[in-house]
């Protein structure tokens, strides 16, 4: 620690920061523009000028920009010095030169750095006489709107598109002021995290465009905490309300989960929300022929209904949803009792997620946060498809991969927050990063060797370089020459590397490949590294289900159709893309009641005996466990329409119903609000001990307030439905959160998870995170980020895995069929957002080329592949980068799962639709 | 598209850096010395050729002065403008162009034969006002003798 | 007089061969290197002449080269660039030297190279320098077919590539860091310092960057010693300089002088005077990024250590004579235009800030300035300082702005209270009175 004196106070601060980092962590003020937290210093800008003054005899001192400066012990500076703050009116002025003062119909109006920083430097008064320039806008897709008029040319865009996010179609074009961010030519930005150039421009030439479609100003939106639903990996996002519409999702800063950072994914994948396939009603279907369509009923008569039927009912058995929060799921499970409670996963997945469960929870290595990801100075990820699976995983792989070159710049004695200088040293070396997997993506351009086989192949390299490195583990004896030498690169980089992370998933569906990861890490263990596991699950709460556990699927099949039970009840969860369509058909048609929570249209929705509306998660409060087994807390940002429910509502409503009459307590019948709930989980299983320190209770009181989740700017309360009646009705009260649904209420300093939005006097914008961090870019202040329920032993010393799979043999006339995710068009309900549907690529079917030759199909040929008696038009992809023998199938909104992996004769299952003529 | 010639000539330029990138500027003068300028599809077929995407190599070619993104004449003259040029009266010169061929600096005439473009200090100095065609250098130049120089580039 | 580095420059633009250069001792310095000058000793040798860079900036390099990593455990490989980027208005010296004798430069370098350890070289040369480059290019083969370059020189071990890159034009290119990217074949924005290129450079290796008339003289260091270099010199620093001027004088031209030979002795001597009819008004000394000399200022001494800071400073060495036929307000708008176009738009100060500048200084032209655009003006002196902005380039843009507002404030009050430019031919503008 250092400590600095600015305008005559001493302040205590790290010396590894530089002056502007310093000043920000301590409340001061300072305005800037080109630097970020996460992205450093480059010194373009010069708004962050301070002066500097040798010592303190020195009484006329000189400016620093603040950013370019490191902090020493005994630095001597001003911030309010005359001739810093002239200074620094100057830079906005300049800015201000070519600005088109557009604000009032700018989307970034309200929540704008540059209008920040212009009140934070006072300058009111532009003395620029001459006409401004202007540019052409482009068209960047369903994503962004681009408005380049209103640039400062603080070259952030470029700095995260291409430096951080590993983008190549953006640029800077021209020079001296007549400077262009954007592409060659007009088109959809093709990156991954496109979406946080929202964020990063600090003013408003990248905006949202979905936000764009239901604009709302920031001061007028209703917000919460939500965890992202759209992966695995729990990612913190703001969801946004105005008027019962979702408005947007925006980044929530989580130092050790996504930091400043989403994926596309994530950011517009939130209009399912305001989908027309929303369930909005009751819905009872009591006929028998359920091809009638259900009626609407009453949703005061349906609980009675369910009552009468629950009661009547010979079994009842509950399939849970990894879609579905931690609380809805126990709430089933608890309803239907632990040996009726099904996890509703496919086979092969329930049996990937339990091995995944078991190597973190009997191992000795610790599952790797994205944060701990960002750090790792080695990785190997086995048969995971990151770009499409974990994407905020794959950027935070673009980071590590500088961990190791860091030594050299250190060596140099240059800051590592001194960016540009970093880049200058670092060139193009990097850090190893070792992909082996079934597909090529861009990100194998940032690999430091690369390796694209059939899983079984992918899986042997991993056995091999467990072997490799030694102390036990089981070796892999008839490699290939290149392979071999492959392992031992790969080998020697985890062995000399100190924090060494090995990724695997379940997308890949080889199970083979979860246990090599484990011996590589558990080897790299024993030899005294600190490495850490990343396992990529299918969805945001499987880890959540897997840790409560349930039956398999088929068992649920079996009670019905063995007349165990005759009624069921699906909690969100479409089981269509679980399983066979003729099997899910045989197990509705065989079971009397079938009762289905959802939000969703979807095809187990219809068949239904009753169906009733679900809550989805930003209109619930709730947890998801994370892949890496983090549990975290979301909460309502607002409350649905009359009739939907949250999932784990619904159920104690239910129970209750049913149990008036038979008083069986069944535990949930008891539940009043959230906390009983929360409670009732901990209780569930021993993992899930600790879920009551996920966030504060319902209880938590500020000076005997609640939080508010309005702006206390929120502006048209009590005309918002001025049209319908002039008494402003009271608002909702929440009963399940320390959150209310109004401006009134506590405003100070919160626990992270209850901070409905980033804000603070004078920092409107996201930049104001900076305000509720001690240091900048580390933790938030009280940061709740989530608990980890699974911490491992490191003493524990669990058998190697030893089941090695043979080489892949290619077949004569079978191709293994394997998945090919895709980041839009693989998640269920991302896909029924518009901008989504938008970027998703034409359904495809990828081959290597000689097995094109030997199918006789050519690229772009169109073609229908029949698997189990179901059809799917697919264009060819002829791909080299396709394994030998094996076939990738996009992972579209229609694919049943469970159809990969798979052995498939192509000769039988294609057949080649003739390309209609052009007339 | 590229021709054989000019790849060959691409590969030469690449052999002086330790990285493709490196012949970027080398390689966009290059090809522009064949072509005349850098069309769409040229910047695309050479940043292929350097393996970079056309955003990277745009970003390089409209920085810089030389590289023309946009047609030019037959010949290109720069007209000196820098400061020994203007005290010298680089302007009646340039005035006297604009008589004759009825062009502006940044325009090409309309017979396409000459485009008459503004360049820095052509180091030339000594012998000012100065105009540089294509590679040729003319020092001295004065209103009555410009056309004299020009109607040698047809 | 000695004139070491053009004495065998032909006067009449035609090149020096091969032959000539050996004859007349051309890389006659290698074979000192092969009967055991070290590296050190070149690097002494150099210290002890008191060589500063002759691009403008008058650093030490001897000094420069005390930064560059040395020794079996340095970062290989190292580079040598010499920044043949000749584009500062009014400076002509280096063409003459490249055009005039091409391996005077390749010798430097190579002896620059062995001093250092480096043994890759680069030419940066301005891209409307094609003569430069036809000669260069044909002497670089040269010496490449006599075994000068890519070839060990006997008994040391070393060998030395060099090659030549063309710039595809940008006045910022001729900052070294600015250089440095566009070698790389990035966009010529400058680095920030530290890190110095001569630690992190070229694709993050040591780097030297040099101004090519600095590399003339290192042979001729290395043949005649330390003393007789400073011999050379009226002052403390060693050598001769190539002095230049262009303007409205009797025989614009160049000349190399001893380092530290007057202002007036140059202009009056060698330049021959004012040409007829016209006064002299003031003298930019070294390229525009210099602040104007008037003549109280002509009898100082032109070196890098006698113009004391807040007068001026001395630059490339090749002056600029303002006249009283010429608008000192327009002489300073062609300036000014010629900056904010080759800014290179990296920091807000220098990319907004110079264009404003322009403009203001064309309402002047045209008429309609105000006192408040003579504030304005001011205020831009004083921001765009060293320090302020990421380079040089905006603060030497300031040099000559803001010593015209002293030296020729009048002028400036006369565009405003006349409403028209009183050099111009044109008729003042008609005020309309609200």
């Amino acid at each position: 620690m250092a400590t600095i004196i600015v305008d005559n106070k001493s302040y205590s601060v790290d010396e590894r920061q530089n002056l502007l980092a310093a000043c920000l962590g301590h409340g001061l003020n300072v305005p800037y523009f080109c630097w970020h937290p996460a992205m450093g210093s480059v010194g373009a800008c010069r708004q962050c000028a301070v002066k500097q003054f040798k010592d303190d005899r020195d009484q006329s001192g000189r400016l620093v920009m603040s950013c370019m400066t490191p902090v020493t012990n005994g630095t001597r500076i001003s911030i309010d010095d005359p001739e810093a703050l002239a200074f620094r009116a100057s830079v906005i002025e300049w800015l201000m030169v070519n600005h088109p003062h557009d604000c009032p119909v700018c989307d970034e109006g309200g929540e704008c750095h540059l209008q920040d920083m212009t009140v934070m430097t006072r300058h009111v008064y532009r003395r620029s006489r001459f006409p401004k320039r202007t540019h052409r806008n482009q068209s960047l897709g369903p994503f962004i709107r681009h408005e380049m008029n209103r640039c400062i040319q603080c070259y952030r865009c470029v700095r995260f598109y291409r430096d951080y996010a590993g983008g190549r179609d953006l640029n800077v074009f021209g020079s001296h002021d007549a400077l262009y961010f954007g592409r060659e030519q007009d088109g959809t930005l093709e990156n991954e995290f496109s979406g946080n150039l929202v964020e990063v421009c600090p003013t408003g030439v990248f905006t949202d465009k979905t936000f764009f479609r239901h604009y709302t100003r920031k001061w007028d939106l209703q917000s919460a905490q939500s965890i992202c639903s759209h992966c695995s990996l729990g990612c913190n996002t703001t969801a946004s309300e105005r008027s019962g519409i979702l408005r947007r999702i925006t980044n929530r800063f989580n130092s050790q989960v996504n930091g400043y950072f989403l994926c596309d994914r994530g950011r517009f994948g939130y209009e399912y929300v305001n989908s027309d396939k929303r369930i909005k009603h009751v819905r009872v279907q009591l006929d028998q022929d359920r091809t009638k369509t259900a009626a609407p009923q009453e949703a005061s008569e349906v609980l009675n209904i369910i009552g009468a039927r629950l009661r009547a009912a010979h079994g009842i058995i509950g399939i849970g949803s990894p879609r579905a929060s931690l609380e809805a799921n126990v709430a089933l499970r608890t309803l239907v009792g632990p040996q009726q409670f099904f996890l509703g996963i496919n086979e092969h997945e329930h049996q990937l997620l339990s091995k995944v469960l078991s190597v973190l929870w009997t191992g000795p290595v610790p599952s790797a946060s994205i944060h701990d990801a960002e750090q790792a100075d080695a990785v190997l990820v086995l048969g995971a498809d990151l770009l499409n699976e974990a994407p905020r995983l794959a950027l935070a792989l673009l980071q590590s991969i500088r961990q190791q070159p860091m030594e050299r710049v250190d060596d140099l004695k240059i800051p590592r927050w001194d960016e540009a200088a970093v880049r200058n040293a670092v060139q193009n070396r990097r850090g190893p990063l070792f992909l082996a997997g079934s597909q090529r993506t861009w990100l194998h351009d940032h690999a430091t060797d690369s390796y694209v086989a059939a899983p079984d192949d992918i899986a042997r390299l991993g056995f091999a370089v467990a072997g490799s490195i030694g102390q036990g583990a089981p070796s892999v004896s008839d490699l290939r020459g290149e392979i071999r030498e492959l392992t031992h690169r790969v080998a020697e980089a985890l062995g000399n590397a100190q924090r060494p992370l090995i990724i695997a998933g379940t997308g890949s569906g080889s199970l083979a490949t979860i246990e090599a990861a484990a011996n590589v890490a558990w080897a790299l263990h024993r030899r005294g590294k600190a490495p850490r596991l990343s396992f990529v699950l299918p969805e945001c709460n499987s880890a959540g289900l897997g840790l409560l556990g349930g039956g398999r699927l088929q068992g649920a099949f079996d009670s019905i159709s063995q007349g165990k039970a005759d009624t069921v009840i699906v909690l969100e969860n479409d089981l269509y893309r679980r399983a066979e369509e003729t099997q899910v058909d045989a197990f509705f048609d065989a079971a009397h009641t079938v009762i289905v929570i959802d939000s969703l249209e979807n095809r187990t929705t219809t068949k239904a005996d009753v169906l009733l509306p679900a809550a989805t998660a930003v209109e619930s409060d709730g947890t998801f466990v994370s892949q890496e087994g983090r549990a975290q807390r979301f909460y309502q940002a607002f409350v649905p329409e009359r009739e939907i429910k949250e999932g784990w509502r619904w159920l104690s409503d239910m129970a209750r119903a049913a149990s008036q009459e038979t008083d069986v307590d069944r535990g949930v019948t008891t539940w009043r609000n959230y906390d009983d709930v929360v409670s009732a989980t901990a209780r569930a299983a021993p993992e899930l001990a600790h879920i009551g320190k996920v966030a504060p209770s319902a209880s938590f009181r500020l000076m005997g307030q609640k939080i508010p989740r309005q702006s206390d700017r929120c502006s048209g309360r009590t005309s918002l439905i001025a049209h319908l009646t002039v008494h402003e009705p009271a608002p909702p009260v929440d009963h399940d959160s320390p959150l209310a649904f109004t401006m009134e209420g506590y405003r100070g300093p919160v626990p992270s998870p209850l901070i409905s939005q980033f804000w603070a006097p004078g920092w409107n914008s996201i930049q104001a995170v900076n305000t509720y961090q001690d240091e900048v870019g580390g933790p938030l202040r009280d940061e709740m980020p989530g608990v980890r329920l699974i911490e491992p032993d490191a003493t524990m010393a669990p058998a190697w895995f030893t089941a090695i799979p043979h080489p892949f043999q290619p077949r004569s006339d079978q191709w293994l069929l394997l998945a090919r995710p895709a980041l839009f068009g693989s998640d269920e309900l991302s896909n029924h957002s518009p901008a989504i549907v938008e970027r998703m690529a034409q359904p495809f079917l990828s081959l290597h080329p000689s097995d094109g030759a030997r199918l006789s199909l050519d690229d772009h040929s169109m073609i229908d592949l029949t698997l189990e008696g179901k059809t799917y038009s697919l264009a060819v992809h002829l791909d080299p980068f396709t394994p030998l023998g094996t076939t990738g199938l996009f992972l579209g909104p229609d694919v049943f799962r469970g159809q990969v992996p798979a052995w498939v004769n192509l000769f039988k299952a294609v057949t080649i639709v003739p390309r209609r003529r052009v007339a | 598209m590229l021709s054989e010639t000019e790849r060959r000539e691409l590969e030469e330029a690449v052999k002086h850096y330790p990285d493709k990138r490196g012949a970027a500027i080398d390689a966009l003068l290059t090809i522009q010395r064949r072509r005349g300028w850098i069309s769409d599809d040229l910047l695309l077929d050479i940043a292929q050729f350097l393996e970079i995407t056309a955003e990277d190599l745009d970003s390089v070619a409209t920085f810089y002065n030389l590289i023309f993104r946009k047609p030019v004449g037959r010949h290109v003259a720069f007209m000196c403008d820098s400061i020994s040029c203007w005290i010298k009266g680089c302007e009646r010169v340039q005035e006297q162009i604009k008589n004759l061929y009825d062009v502006e600096l940044g325009q090409t005439t309309s017979d396409g034969r000459l485009t008459l473009l503004p360049i820095a200090c052509l180091g030339q100095c000594e012998r000012a006002p100065a105009i540089m065609i294509d590679q040729d250098v003319h020092g001295d130049i004065t209103p009555d003798t410009i056309e004299q120089i020009v109607e040698k580039y047809k | 007089m000695e004139r070491p580095l053009t004495q065998h420059i032909h006067p009449d633009g035609t090149t020096r061969t091969l032959r000539e250069y050996v004859k007349d001792g051309g890389y006659r310095c290698l074979q000192k290197l092969a009967a055991g000058l070290a590296p050190k000793d070149v690097q002494r040798l150099v210290t002890e002449a008191g060589l500063r860079g002759r691009g403008g900036g008058g650093f030490p390099t001897g000094t420069k080269w005390s930064f560059v990593p040395m020794g079996p455990d340095a970062p290989k490989p190292k580079y040598i660039v010499a920044n043949g980027d000749e584009m500062e208005p009014g400076t002509f010296k280096d063409r003459v030297l490249m055009e005039g004798d091409s391996h005077g430069l390749i010798e430097g370098m190579i002896l620059a190279g062995y001093a250092l350890d480096a043994e890759v070289g680069y030419i940066f040369l301005r891209g409307e320098y094609h003569l430069s480059a036809q000669r260069l290019n044909q002497a670089i083969a040269e010496a490449y077919a006599e075994g000068y370059l890519g070839k060990t020189i006997p008994g040391t071990g070393f060998r030395f590539d060099l090659h030549l890159h063309s710039s595809a034009g940008r006045y910022i290119c001729g900052e070294e860091t600015a250089l440095i990217n566009a070698l790389e074949g990035k966009r010529a924005v400058p680095r920030a310092k530290p890190p110095f290129p001569q630690t992190v450079g070229l694709w993050g290796q040591p780097t030297v960057v040099q101004n090519v008339e600095t590399f003339y003289n290192l042979p001729h260091i290395v043949n005649h010693g330390a003393a007789w270099y400073h011999s050379l010199s009226h002052t403390q620093d060693g050598g001769t300089k190539i002095y230049g001027v262009s303007g409205r004088v009797i025989h614009p031209g160049w000349w190399e002088l001893p380092l530290g030979t007057t202002a007036r002795e140059i202009l009056e001597e060698h330049a021959g005077g004012m040409a007829n009819g016209v006064r002299f008004r003031g003298v930019l000394p070294g390229g525009i990024s210099t602040a104007f000399l008037v003549e109280k200022h002509l009898d100082l001494p032109l070196d890098f250590s006698s113009l004391p800071p807040q007068v001026g400073r001395l630059g490339t060495g090749t002056m600029i004579v303002l006249d009283d036929h010429t608008c000192p307000v327009g002489f300073v708008l062609n300036l000014e235009r010629f900056f904010a176009r080759e800014s290179c738009g990296w920091c807000t100060p220098c990319r907004e800030g110079l264009p404003w500048v322009a403009r203001i200084l064309t309402s002047f032209e045209e008429g309609h300035a105000s006192k408040d655009d003579l504030a304005l003006l001011d205020m831009h002196t004083k921001w765009l300082a060293p320090g302020h902005t990421f380079c040089g380039l905006a603060p030497g843009a300031m040099a000559p702005l803001q010593s015209a507002l002293q030296y020729f404030r009048e002028d400036f009050e006369q565009h405003i209270s006349r409403g028209r430019c009183p050099w111009s031919k044109k008729p003042a503008q008609l005020k309309v009175l609200v």
